[in-house]
């Protein structure tokens, strides 16, 4: 057990070290987001006008931005697996006495510390875009990403053990983010489409957690949360899909990692 | 105790046996050589050893511990160097050096202390700062020497640990080993495709397709080829081997016109042989046998050609992409 936990910290350790190391790393994953912000935001908040009472289109979609933010952050926590596999780090890892199960919860909880990291960045916007910021706000941001982002990074991880060059990696990732994040109501409320894309999004976990995200920024008093045959999702019953879903991705992951050889 | 007592162990991948049911032991303190070429089954055999593989049959100990029982402890108490490097090049030498501390759980002030003798050991001390991605072929092999050593461990496996890098580097590498067994009281265990390489070692196991073909010192080796190695040439050469069959009971073989032969000490025996031998000698020569001449008598085939089909391969490869 005292394996686990020290292979635990150390693995995640290193992703800190390499994302701190790494400033072409840490600029670069901001672009996207920031692109999305600016020119969706700029194309559409004066033609939209305001969602609801007080929601303009910006502040809408900027909690769904971080999520997005979220996501691809963790996400990567997978790359970060084939690249040691590429460049031989892997085996250094392998052949520690911290066993494989040490390995899967380090990168996971490195991935997700990261995307953490970078929500909490982030953050220096909303005073640009008029949402107001409150301890309280920060506080309750802090768990529901760690929840989102182990569940991602897990995923990240379970793909990355099926993948033997970072290329392939890459490339599948980018074909399931786009999907996932279109169809997750980060840039419009999912109540409001054709029925198709209801169901689709409705059955996307994701969609459950840019809304938790949102409805930390905007509450849940404007009417745009999601609803299931009927009811209004709250953040704990959000939370608690995406804990389960996730915990259940990142016994996956280590399953696979521990057959593997 | 043994330091490594293999028995039986063997290895499929597929279709192919890797590994062919090897068993050999190595006392504490050896310097024990795997010679073979490539794809004989030498990174096979390490990666059970160090229990990255699971064997297909048969069993080993290091150390004591059971390499599928004990799995960390084998762990705990090995350093390995693997063929390829595997160094975070993101990571500064010194950050390589503490990341491989804190995953041996090795007490902050010995790791420190470590990490500051080894970095100095392999010259590296005044580069610790600077990522190893910066560092040439011959840095990060000594780095990955340094740090397989940190956690004080009993054996080091070392995976061709000179492949590729110049004479120069593999000579300075081959100081520091020799000065840690003394030092560190270390039991060594490496492969190597290189003869010259081998005979840095105690002892020696010769390795082809799988199978452990002989094992020995690597002079207990050049004797069993059958001694020093006489050539000479003359206007005759097929009466001259009749001269040597029937005079001194061995079998000559005659290669460009010269006639070779093996006998015990050739140092006595030279000068009665030319004294004795009728006919006008051109030209003379004795020398002891070398690993090379050992691997051909021992396989039938040279070390050599299997390292150039390697080669071969891997130009086709590089043909392909570039073109
Ligand atoms: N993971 C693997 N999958 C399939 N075949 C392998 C694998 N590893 C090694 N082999 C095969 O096993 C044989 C021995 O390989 P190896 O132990 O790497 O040889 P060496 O280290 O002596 O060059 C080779 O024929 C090689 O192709
Ligand atoms: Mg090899």
């Amino acid at each position: 057990m005292t394996e686990i936990w020290r292979g635990v910290w150390v693995v995640a350790y290193r992703e800190i070290l390499r994302f701190v190391g790494d400033r072409a790393r840490f600029l670069s994953s901001f672009a996207m987001p920031l692109l999305f912000l600016i020119i969706f935001g700029a194309g559409f908040t004066r033609t939209i006008g305001a969602l609801a009472q007080g929601v303009n289109y910006i502040q809408f979609m900027y909690p769904g931005i971080i999520a997005m933010t979220v996501l691809t952050s963790s996400l990567f926590a997978g790359m970060s697996v084939v690249a040691d596999r590429e460049f031989g780090f892997l085996k250094e890892i392998l052949v520690a006495p911290i066993g494989r199960t040490g390995i899967v919860l380090g990168k996971a909880a490195g991935g997700s510390l990261v995307a953490l990291i970078q929500a909490l960045v982030m953050l220096v916007l909303a005073p640009i875009l008029g949402v107001k910021l409150t301890p309280t706000l920060v506080l309750s941001l802090i768990p529901v990403v760690i929840i989102l982002s182990l569940g991602l990074s897990s995923l990240g991880v379970l793909i990355a053990s099926f993948m033997q060059s970072q290329q392939g990696f890459q490339l599948f990732v980018q074909i399931l983010i786009f999907p996932l994040i279109f169809l997750a109501g980060v840039f419009f409320p999912v109540n409001n489409v054709p029925a198709w894309m209801e169901i689709i999004s409705k059955v996307n976990p994701l969609t459950y957690g840019v809304d938790a995200i949102r409805q930390i920024f905007l509450g849940s008093a404007h009417g745009l949360g999601v609803t299931v045959f009927g009811h209004v999702m709250t953040v704990p019953s959000e939370m608690a899909l995406v804990g389960v879903l996730g915990a259940f991705l990142l016994l996956g992951a280590v399953i696979v990692f521990n057959r593997q050889e | 105790m043994k330091a490594i007592d293999v028995e039986n162990l063997s290895r499929r991948f597929g279709k192919i046996e890797a590994v062919k049911e090897i068993s050999f032991a190595i006392e504490e303190g050896e310097i024990f050589g795997f010679l073979g070429p490539n794809g004989a089954g030498k990174t096979t055999t390490i990666n059970m050893l160090c229990t990255l593989l699971r064997p297909g049959g048969g069993s080993a100990r290091v150390n004591g511990f059971d390499i599928v029982r004990q799995r960390s402890d084998v762990r705990r108490s090995i350093g390995l160097v693997f063929q390829q490097s595997t160094l975070d090049e993101q990571l500064s030498a010194e950050q390589n050096l503490r990341f491989h501390g804190y995953a041996y759980g090795v007490p902050a002030a010995l790791r420190e202390q470590r990490i500051h003798d080894l970095l100095t050991m392999v010259e590296l001390y005044d580069r610790r700062q600077h990522k190893v991605r910066t560092f040439s072929g011959g840095m990060k092999r000594r780095l990955e020497i340094a740090r397989g050593l940190l956690h004080l461990p009993r054996v080091l496996f070392l995976d061709e640990p000179t492949l590729g890098l110049d004479p120069q580097t593999r000579k300075h590498i081959w100081d520091y080993l020799h000065d840690l067994r003394q030092r560190e009281n270390l039991t060594i265990f490496l492969t190597t495709h290189y003869m010259d390489e081998a005979e840095n070692c105690g002892r020696i196991a010769v390795i082809d397709h799988g199978r452990i073909v002989a094992m020995d010192t690597p002079d207990g080796l050049k004797n069993a080829v059958g001694g020093d190695l006489v050539t000479f040439s003359t206007a005759d050469a097929q009466a001259a081997a009749q001269f040597v069959r029937e005079q001194y009971h061995v079998e000559p073989q005659i290669q460009d016109g010269q006639v070779r032969f093996h006998v015990t000490s050739g140092e006595t025996f030279l000068p009665d042989f030319v004294r004795e031998f009728p006919q006008r000698l051109l030209s003379v020569g004795l020398r002891r046998p070398t690993l090379e001449d050992v691997f051909l008598s021992l396989t039938g085939h040279e070390i050599r050609d299997s390292e150039l089909d390697a080669k071969d391969l891997m130009r086709q490869h590089m043909q392909r992409w570039q073109r």
